[in-house]
């Protein structure tokens, strides 16, 4: 799992998604490049995060295919995928909330050390786990909280936890879904901070409604409308393409 | 095989399969619409049989004592929901098998405080002795063709008012979207309160349906409860339809198995394996089928709308 | 690691110290009925801890765990009607039965969640309790006596002895409550209690659910197996009754009782409820009538249990 020179670029490819009678996704193409950030922006019911649950395998798609690292990992499970180095953060915050910060982190490092059947020795006192959690824990600034659990974090805190448990599995690339929902203007300036110093090591496809943040760190910007792309291209492309603004931009921006 | 037999055992199986309908329908709704695991649907069975049991005995008529025991059931079932499950919804899966449980406990227990430990015997009337000529050398007793009767009926009669009524509009909403219900502006309460009283009545009037052939008796609900949650997992939480077709199937190869397993075994096997196979197997022959169905269609035969994309 | 004393370790302390005494407590006390109610307890504490594993730790709340404790103690059950009283085979295929059954019964269940897992538990046991209904040559309904203990052979443990049944007893009992500790805070458990807290979150880190999650279920059925196992020893006795449906909720509630997901929880739940009963039994034949609210209003208002209660948390190391 280290970070090679293979070319880890994530590449989906005519995905089609059907719930009953709504069209989800409709061949939806895109390709997001290592070392940048692939920000997928629409309006609500665009199918961003159906796009999201596809391509980390929580979802899949009637037909079209994913491809990742070279590839095609359309019938590799969820964690399967993890464990090639794709991991995801969820829209709603979905830390272990009756585990404590570092169990939290501890797990998925447990999970990249290989199997977990060992049922004697205590996962908790093992420094080979709590070792790089602690360190993982300092650089995403949470380091002061490891013995609080984390259902009594604040807000903020528990969106920074979910992504330095995504970070945790030492992932190539992160799908990052809505990361800042929800946090203050002052919080979101410090993560609009830490995913661009990220953008050098990892690859990372990024779902936001915050339009500053977008263009704050997006390399590439795909413009999904009822699951379908309408435009893709570098961010002042984007901004200037009529199609987007009457979309969307112009109604996010009126 | 002889195939006179082979007629019967089908109508009885048809006939076991009316009664665990009646009870699958109420249950189904339960789960589908208020996400509620209710164990003491078993006991709605068992105080159905004694109290329609006693209303048929002060009134000396079975029809009577059926009619009177309709709005009993639905008060009982209102008041059993108003009382002990309302705060139960939002409880955890957990938290309701417990105390359903507790429910039945006690439950069972007032039944013997009031009518004794040796239960009721409750005598067919005499019109409905007797057997029915069904044609090419069938007879069948009268009063199990009534139930079978009574019993399609009754599914109509609840297919109708799911299927065309307001009230059944929202009961299908409440199934696969509750928050969809809420929306549309129904006083969810109230709601819920009338789906448990007609849960009620249906498990009551099986109970008492049976009463005549088998007497009533202080737990006779929970067995019948198991095959109606195997019922429910074959036909899909919630759906009315899915009830009904996995009761007539549960009912019918429980029945068959029971009767006919044996024989079949004996083609395959020497006589006295497939004597003492026979019995074990053709027991175990329905939660195999569960078992099959679900391996395949882990929502089951007709999981209602919506219940597959919402995991 | 939180080292302070609360009153629930004190508790505990207390119930392990009084179950290795009760055989020397009980008859200084005049007392000696109280040797068998205690082994009985013992018994189910194994069982429900076994349940804890899966249902406290894993959030798995089987509705049918009951059926191992019948499958553990039919093996001692069949095995000694066909004059087989070795331990060492019968011991093994009660093992290897539950771990087989379990595997099955897991494989159907955990493809589904909800109310669904709670139903088709219930169902499956059910079955296995029909089939030993319909043993006709097993004693049916009535079950089947136990003329010999099993036995260990010359001079190892004779469980014919009663002081000898009573620790064998208390020595699993001590086997099953430690390696449920070091189950809970090894990377194992880690995985079980996340996958409780939020299964998809835990396949988001890496790590395939479905295969943790049976393998618990497994251990349960075997740990459960063995606490049939010892029934069967103990009342010299089997029949359908162990797996009734009964039992598997009484196992649930002993759970909750003590306190689920709490390393002592069990033991508790199971001395309060058998105890309970006991007593309530002996007051009035009706006490179900009293014992049911009883049972709704600690679900209502009890929560976590009697170890909750006295200040416990759920289990870290």
């Amino acid at each position: 799992m280290t970070d090679g020179p293979r070319d880890l670029h994530l590449e989906a490819r005519g995905l089609h998604k059907r719930f009953g009678g709504l069209q989800a996704a409709t061949d939806l193409s895109m390709r997001a490049q290592q070392g940048e950030v692939h920000a997928v922006i629409g309006p609500n019911g665009a199918g961003k995060t159906t796009l999201v649950h596809m391509l980390s395998g929580f979802l899949r798609p009637d037909s079209g295919s994913i491809v990742f690292g070279g590839d095609d990992i359309t019938g590799l499970s969820a964690p399967g995928r993890v464990q090639r180095g794709l991991a995801r953060s969820f829209q709603i915050t979905s830390v272990f909330r009756e585990f404590t910060v570092l169990e939290n982190v501890v797990l998925p490092i447990q999970a990249r050390q290989g199997h977990s059947f060992r049922f004697w020795q205590s996962a908790m006192r093992d420094p080979g786990l709590t070792g790089p959690a602690r360190a993982l824990l300092e650089e995403v600034g949470l380091g002061d909280r490891a013995a609080t659990r984390a259902g009594h974090l604040a807000h903020g805190e528990q969106r920074q936890l979910e992504i330095a448990i995504a970070l945790a599995t030492n992932p190539s690339f992160l799908l990052l879904d809505e990361p800042m929902a929800g946090m203050g203007p002052e919080e979101n300036r410090a993560l609009i901070d830490f995913l661009g110093a990220l953008k050098k090591t990892h690859g990372m496809l990024l779902i936001e409604h915050d339009l500053d943040a977008v263009f704050a760190l997006a390399d590439r910007i795909t413009v999904l409308v009822y699951g379908r792309v309408i435009a893709s291209g570098r961010p002042d492309e984007i901004r200037r393409n009529r199609e987007v603004r009457t979309a969307y931009l112009g109604e996010a921006h009126a | 095989m002889d195939y006179i037999l082979l007629v019967e055992q089908l109508l009885n199986g048809f006939q076991l399969g009316i009664i665990l309908f009646l009870m699958a329908a109420g249950l189904t709704l339960v789960f589908g619409i208020m996400d509620l695991v209710n164990l003491a649907h078993g006991s709605l069975f068992m105080i159905g049989a004694f109290v329609g049991g006693t209303l048929t005995l002060v009134t000396d008529s079975l029809v009577l004592g059926a009619v009177l025991m309709v709005p009993a059931m639905f008060a009982i079932g209102v008041l059993v929901e108003t009382i002990a499950l309302r705060t139960l919804y939002r409880r955890s899966h957990l938290d309701q098998v417990l105390a359903t449980f507790g429910l039945i406990l006690f439950f069972n227990e007032a039944t013997r405080l009031i009518w004794g430990p040796a239960g009721l015997a409750v005598p067919l009337p005499e019109f409905l002795e007797g057997t029915v000529a069904l044609g090419a050398g069938i007879t069948y007793p009268l009063y199990r063709v009534v139930i079978i009767v009574i019993g399609l009926l009754v599914a109509l009669g609840l297919y109708l008012l799911v299927a065309q009524t307001r009230f059944g509009m929202l009961v299908r909403a409440g199934a696969s979207n509750r928050v969809m219900a809420g929306a549309l502006g129904v006083n969810i309460p109230v709601l819920f309160s009338l789906v448990f009283g007609i849960g009620a009545v249906l498990a009551g009037l099986a109970g008492l349906i049976i009463t005549p052939i088998t007497q009533a008796a202080i737990g006779m609900g929970e067995d019948v409860l198991i095959l109606a949650f195997v019922v429910i997992v074959i036909g899909g939480i919630g759906s009315v339809r899915g009830a009904f077709v996995a009761a007539l199937l549960t009912g019918i190869i429980d029945t068959m198995g029971r009767s006919f397993l044996d024989v079949v075994l004996l083609l395959f096997l020497p006589a006295n394996a497939a004597e003492s196979a026979g019995p074990a197997l053709s027991s175990m022959l329905i939660y195999i089928l569960m078992a099959g169905i679900l391996f395949f269609r882990p929502q089951g035969l007709f999981p209602p709308r919506g219940a597959t994309a919402a995991s | 690691m939180r080292s302070q004393l609360t009153p629930a370790h004190a508790v505990a302390t207390l119930l392990i110290v009084l179950c290795a005494t009760i055989p020397y407590l009980a008859p200084a006390l005049d007392e000696p009925f109280y040797v068998i109610v205690f082994a009985r307890i013992m018994i189910w504490a194994i069982a429900a801890i076994s349940l804890n594993l899966i249902m406290g730790f894993g959030g798995m709340i089987s509705f049918g765990h009951a059926v191992y404790l019948g499958i553990g103690g039919y093996a001692v059950g069949i095995l000694g009607f066909h004059d087989v009283t070795s331990a060492w085979i019968q011991l093994p295929i009660a093992i290897g039965l539950c771990a087989l059954v379990a595997l099955v019964f897991g494989v159907i269940c955990l493809r589904t969640r909800g109310i669904y897992f709670i139903m088709i538990t219930l169902a499956l046991a059910q079955m296995v309790f029909f089939l030993s209904v319909s043993a006709e040559r097993y004693g049916s309904d009535d079950g089947l006596n136990i003329l010999w203990r099993s036995e260990f052979g010359s001079g190892l443990i004779d469980l014919e002895d009663g002081v000898v049944m009573y620790y064998t007893i208390f020595a699993v009992l001590l086997g099953c409550l430690l390696l449920q500790w070091r189950m809970v805070v090894s990377r194992f458990g880690m995985v079980l209690r996340a996958s409780q807290s939020n299964d998809t979150r835990v396949q988001a880190i890496g790590i395939p659910t479905y295969r943790y999650r049976l393998a618990a279920f497994v251990i349960a059925g075997v740990m459960c197996g063995l606490a049939g196992f010892l029934q069967a020893n103990l009342e010299r006795f089997v029949s359908p009754d162990m797996m009734n449906w009964h039992r598997s909720g009484e196992l649930i509630l002993m759970t909750v009782l003590g306190g689920t997901a709490t390393l002592f929880g069990p033991l508790v739940g199971a001395v309060v409820f058998l105890l309970l009963s006991e007593t309530l039994s002996t007051i009035t034949i009706h006490w179900h009538l009293v014992f049911g609210p009883f049972l709704i209003l600690v679900v209502l208002f009890a929560r976590g249990g009697v170890m909750g209660l006295l200040g416990s948390r759920t289990t870290r190391d």
